[in-house]
């Protein structure tokens, strides 16, 4: 039985609104259009007194829907919560009295415009409906699945551990301690930073298995893993063949790094001299020597050792690596210490062309590593040939600019790493046909070839997206955890070169995420960027068409297929971005609080004056993270714009509906202006292809506005950053003024 | 008033840093405090026009964890607040917070009926005084929390009543005191950034005689477009375009006169500025002297990108001295350039000093066992017992360096508080 909805209008009057505007007419219009059940006006509603009033009459009136006509739905955002009852916010004071001229001219319009806010936002209120936490989690296990049994992997164990979760550690080879358990000494981790220090790796490695809260499985794989964060399911599969599903509530992937293969490097002559080394080579013979070091081809001592910097990396050159691996230089600087404490009498020349030691650490080590002697050139090298039983070391010093040559005993390599990712499921983007059928694309060859890592059973491939040369996946700046892949966390050199100590907090800082993960969606609540979200997607069946475009375009890879190809959502995957709400044809997606018809009713609520009228309409949908906060500070700012404008905010441009669009334009609107945030490779938007989606699709829109003759210059889309808080405003004055051009739109009803 | 018990976790500093480790305890459950010296919380990323290699804008990410903090009841937020003491230890400290008057309480709706009528006019600290505001202000646009602050030098004056009798919902509060709040908390997390090194103290560079030579972080204010020149990229001396432009880098870190240290982040912001030069002026033209380029890891393809550009060079050295050309006010850069030894005295429109970062932390506050480096970074380890630094308190870092720091440092206060139970 459908519920009987009891709207409650409250419009406040305060900060100028009541006198800029008729707080009476705007009462009719939220009883007469709005179908409000009840209807007040208070000149301070964001008061204690304020909001008594609104929650006595929630009880007395039996309200079940809200409606808060006064500031942006930004401001106040925590007053105006009211456990379980939908709540619209109509914006008359950003969105009205500050954006337009307090004079006698404008003040029809300006009141039409505070008018059509009611009516949408009783509207939206009305069809929202009171969102209930999925029950699809309701059995959650609290564990996390640590791939990789390195630095990264120990310290995420033994992390978890002291904060009260249990951890398996799945590593590939037959022992713990990946990488650094092949070094004879570590960069310093503590002031004054200016010795090598002990690893400590074999304590970790003890801690970790010593602690009853952290398993570990060696020379084993994870064969497969399905599920969402809380319900993970994955097989351990042991070198042996024997294999086992065990539960997880989150994943971290810190399986690492390869070392770059220095044979491809003949200029070095890396194959043929026995003399040249890679870093990593020196590690082992030091550790070996136990800080000993002898000249590999055991031919005397070794009196000069050049330490080559950025072999093979910061190249264009075809198979190196363009990147910078970021922790050579401190390596160089500590091995070259390992033999000046072997003998200071041994020089050790260290050639870079950027010394790359940032931070208080580098620089100290840095300088300590001067004070013992060690010799940096700003060189170039270009060749490194045998020479008797030296080595010839020809280079261009950068310096004195000149080419010239020394002669070492031993040359080490800076090589650098590559980063242990699976295949990125993006490599070969799926395309499909108007049946909703993948297109094979023969021109597109399987770029990469690499082993999974984690064998996910996920519609959208294998594995965690890479984000840039082979790099998984993780949010660029703000937030340098959030993969595509909720509930799965790349941690350490998988996600970004980094030396020991960054790579230990950054699986600290993974562990937090994990944790919070599981946490959260043992609530039902989404994880960043609408962290706390209790709305998902529904769908209803009986009219999808299994065209698979929501499979295929959301950006989380949240939601898989059934084997008729019908979406099986994940809520606990899905970042509500409402990506497959705008992308379903069909309109069968859709939250609870935000769906097709929410918006819609706000388009069709709206006042639409006669073509004769002369009053336009101008649609604007703008992304709620980005072009709404710049068009409130806009408001703040008291920049003025049409008083045609009608702006609703979206979750993402990507979640927009092109019904709305033609609906919109079917309806009468003039114009229509969608403000989403920059797509590409240098994305700004927080659902990383959500923009990019609508731009696709509304490229599209050109047929609709051809079959209705309109002119295709009535809908733009734009990219609107939140500091556009000049632009935005001027995107909606520009629409103004195209449509004084080609005049208005006939479908006015 | 906040609620704090030994289950709670006191956070230091509302930049990106306090910020992301609030939100990340808060949204597993924690009771969070997260105190902030000014008004406003977002820190000095805040006032950052762009970030680097993305060139995307900072308040966009604040946005979000605005609203994530807006929406939490876990995390209470005490502005214009300072620790002046802790005792104690792990699991049960005792902190006393000093709050400084706001003169607007929280009824306050950011009308801007108080600056309105507001007549006089302070420096405006968040554009590093490049300009005024009112003496009735919100710091910026977007400042969180969204409520004015009142400058002390008008409380006790005519202007004060006047901006009191503007508001209508009565936010204003001339008779506010600094107050003095004693806190129980399980764990801290020092989140307290870092500032600008003064540029005045380079002498030779002039900083404080020559009105083209600017620092890096003033340059940020001046792009943004609600900034100090409305995001005119312009000569202070006389508004004239500023076409040709140099960067001089490690003023004042790498140097034994100054901050010993390396800031991490001027390589990549100036980097960075140059395109705000080259994206503003067609013929525009920045020079870059440096010691190295310190674009590390995956940094390398934005400085390869810039490097490829026509009208950016790059100059090995370590700039001498700035003078000031008399009859045109160009700053000229005078040294040696070390790659072949080329002696310079090159002029330009204006100069940029890539001034290094100066950990902000007051250390005398702390007990003496925790451990504070020579440069005056709090570097963790067990001997801290239930404190943390998180992000600049711990080291040079850059935004996603430090927000994986304060992720780390959230995590660490969780294990406290968890062990509490």
């Amino acid at each position: 039985m459908a519920e009987e909805i009891k709207t409650g209008c409250y419009i406040c009057t305060g900060c100028g609104i009541g006198e800029r505007l008729d707080d009476k007419q705007m009462q009719t219009i939220a009883t007469r259009d709005g179908k409000a059940k009840f209807v007040k006006s208070h000149q301070f509603l964001c008061s204690d007194d304020g909001v008594k009033t609104i929650n006595d009459d929630i009880k007395s009136e039996q309200l079940n829907r809200l409606v808060i006509a006064g500031c942006s739905r930004r401001a106040k955002m925590n007053t105006f919560e009211f456990d379980n009852i939908p709540t619209s916010r109509a914006n008359i004071r950003e969105g009205v009295i500050w954006v337009r001229p307090d004079n006698d001219e404008s003040s029809e319009t300006t009141q039409e415009m505070a008018n059509d806010y009611i009516r949408m936002a009783c509207a939206e209120a009305r069809t929202m409906k009171q969102v209930a936490p999925s029950e699809e989690q309701s059995t959650i296990n609290k564990n996390i699945l640590i791939v990789g049994g390195g630095i990264a992997g120990l310290t995420a164990a033994i992390e978890a551990s002291k904060a009260g979760y249990q951890s398996s550690i799945v590593e590939k080879s037959g022992k713990l301690g990946g990488f650094v358990a092949n070094l004879y000494k570590s960069i310093p981790h503590k002031s004054p930073y200016n010795e090598p220090q002990e690893t400590q790796i074999e304590n970790l490695i003890k801690t970790a298995e010593d602690d009853r809260n952290i398993t570990i499985y060696l020379d084993s794989i994870v064969s497969k893993t399905e599920g969402a964060p809380g319900r993970f399911e994955a097989d351990i599969t042991k070198e042996s063949g024997a294999s086992k599903t065990h539960k997880f509530g989150a994943i971290i992937q810190n399986n690492g790094f390869t070392q770059f293969d220095a044979n491809i490097l003949d200029e070095f002559s890396y194959k043929t001299q026995k003399n040249v080394i890679t870093q990593s080579e020196l590690e082992s013979i030091a550790k070996k020597g136990k800080g000993k070091i002898q000249k590999p081809d055991g031919k005397g001592e070794i009196k000069t050792a050049v330490f080559i910097q950025c072999a093979g990396q910061r190249s264009d050159k075809e198979n190196h690596l363009s990147y910078c691996s970021g922790f050579c230089c401190s390596t160089s600087i500590k091995q070259a210490m390992y033999f000046k404490e072997q003998n200071p009498d041994i020089d050790t020349i260290i050639m870079y062309d950027d010394l790359r030691v940032p931070g208080v650490a580098g620089e100290d080590f840095y300088r300590a590593g001067q004070k013992k002697g060690i010799v940096f050139s700003k060189a170039k090298v270009s060749q490194v040939t045998g020479d008797g039983d030296n080595l010839k070391v020809e280079f261009k010093d950068l310096i004195l600019d000149e080419d010239t040559a020394i002669s070492a005993d031993l040359v080490v390599l800076a090589t650098g790493l590559v980063a242990n990712s699976g295949p990125d499921p993006y490599a070969t983007p799926i395309e499909l046909d108007a049946d909703g059928k993948e297109i094979e694309n023969p021109e597109v060859q399987k770029i990469d070839v690499t082993e999974s890592v984690l064998n996910l059973q996920y519609r959208q491939g294998t594995d965690l997206p890479h984000l840039k040369n082979g790099f998984t996946d993780s949010h660029f700046i703000c937030f340098p955890y959030e993969t595509r892949r909720t509930g799965i966390y790349a941690a350490g050199p998988v996600r970004r070169p980094m030396d020991i100590l960054q790579t230990k907090d950054d699986a600290t800082g993974a562990v937090m995420r994990a944790i919070s993960v599981i946490e959260n969606s043992n609530k039902g609540r989404a994880q960043f960027p609408r962290s706390g979200d209790l709305s998902f997607p529904e769908f209803r069946k009986e009219g999808c068409t299994q065209c698979k475009r929501c499979t295929v375009e959301c950006p989380f890879g949240a939601i898989n297929e059934d084997e008729k190809g019908y979406p099986i959502f994940n809520e606990a995957r899905c970042r509500r971005c409402g990506t497959c709400m705008g992308a379903c044809p069909v309109r069968v997606i859709s939250f609870a609080n935000y769906s097709v018809e929410t918006v819609n009713q706000q388009i069709k609520n709206c006042d639409m004056p006669d073509e004769f009228d002369e009053k336009p309409r101008i649609l604007v949908l703008a992304c709620e993270n980005d072009a709404y906060p710049a068009l409130d500070m806009a408001a703040q700012n008291r920049i003025e714009y049409s008083a045609y404008a009608r702006i609703i905010p979206v979750r993402c441009l990507g979640s927009t509906s092109v019904s709305w669009i033609t609906d919109a334009l079917n309806s009468g609107y003039d114009g229509i202006v969608m403000m989403g945030c920059k797509k590409g490779d240098d994305y700004q938007c927080h659902f990383v292809k959500g923009s990019e989606m609508a731009h696709e699709r509304m490229a599209k829109v050109g047929d609709t506005l051809e079959s209705l003759q309109l002119e295709s210059e009535r809908v733009a889309v734009h990219e609107v950053a939140i500091s556009d808080i000049q632009t935005a405003p001027a995107l909606i004055e520009d629409m103004a003024k195209v449509v004084e051009k080609v005049g208005m739109n006939p479908f006015k009803f | 008033m906040a609620i704090a018990t030994n289950q709670t976790i006191l956070i230091v500093g509302g930049g990106i840093s306090g910020m992301t480790a609030a939100i990340e305890a808060a949204e597993i459950g924690k009771n969070v405090i997260l105190i902030e010296k000014r008004p406003f919380i977002g820190g000095r990323v805040s006032q950052i026009y762009k970030y680097f290699p993305k060139l995307c804008f900072p308040t966009c990410g604040l946005e979000i964890n605005q609203k994530r903090i807006k929406q939490n009841s876990g995390i209470n937020i005490l502005t214009m607040s300072q620790v002046a003491s802790v005792t104690g230890s792990t699991g049960d400290y005792e902190v006393v917070i000093k709050t400084s008057p706001r003169y607007i309480n929280e009824k306050c709706t950011a009308c801007g009926d108080c600056a309105t009528v507001a007549t006089s006019e302070i420096d405006n600290e968040f554009n590093y005084n490049l300009n005024k505001t009112k003496s009735a202000y919100l710091p910026y646009s977007n400042a969180y929390p969204q409520r004015y602050v009142i400058d002390e030098s008008v409380i006790k004056t005519d202007e004060g009543k006047k901006i009191a009798d503007s508001c209508k919902v009565g936010a204003v509060d001339l008779s506010m005191q600094e107050s003095e709040t004693t806190l129980k908390v399980a764990s801290i997390i020092w989140a307290t950034g870092w500032q600008p090194f003064d540029a005045d103290k380079i002498q030779p560079y002039g900083h404080d005689r020559f009105d083209n030579v600017i620092s890096s972080v003033e340059f940020e204010r001046m792009m943004d477009p609600m900034g100090p020149t409305s995001g005119k990229l312009v000569r202070p001396s006389d508004g004239r375009d500023a076409k040709n432009v140099a960067f001089v880098q490690c003023a004042g870190s790498r140097d034994h006169n100054y901050l010993k240290h390396c800031s991490r982040i001027c390589c990549m912001a100036t980097l960075k500025q140059t395109t705000y030069i080259t994206d503003t002026y067609e013929d525009g033209k920045a020079d870059i002297y440096y010691i190295d380029i310190r674009a590390i890891d995956r940094f390398e393809d934005f400085y390869q990108k810039i490097k490829n550009k026509d009208n950016v060079n790059f100059i090995k050295s370590k700039v001498a001295s700035i003078t000031e050309d008399k009859k045109n006010k160009n700053p000229v850069l005078n040294g040696v350039d070390t790659e072949g030894y080329h002696r310079y005295a090159n002029s330009y429109d204006m100069v940029v000093l890539a001034v290094g970062m100066q950990p902000a932390m007051d250390t005398s506050i702390l007990p003496k066992d925790i451990t504070i480096n020579e440069h005056g970074f709090m570097e963790n380890n067990d001997n801290n017992g239930g404190m943390f630094a998180a992000g600049c308190a711990a080291d040079a870092l850059d935004v996603n360096r430090s927000v994986q720091s304060a992720t780390a440092a959230a995590l660490k206060a969780v294990q406290v508080v968890n062990s509490q139970s």
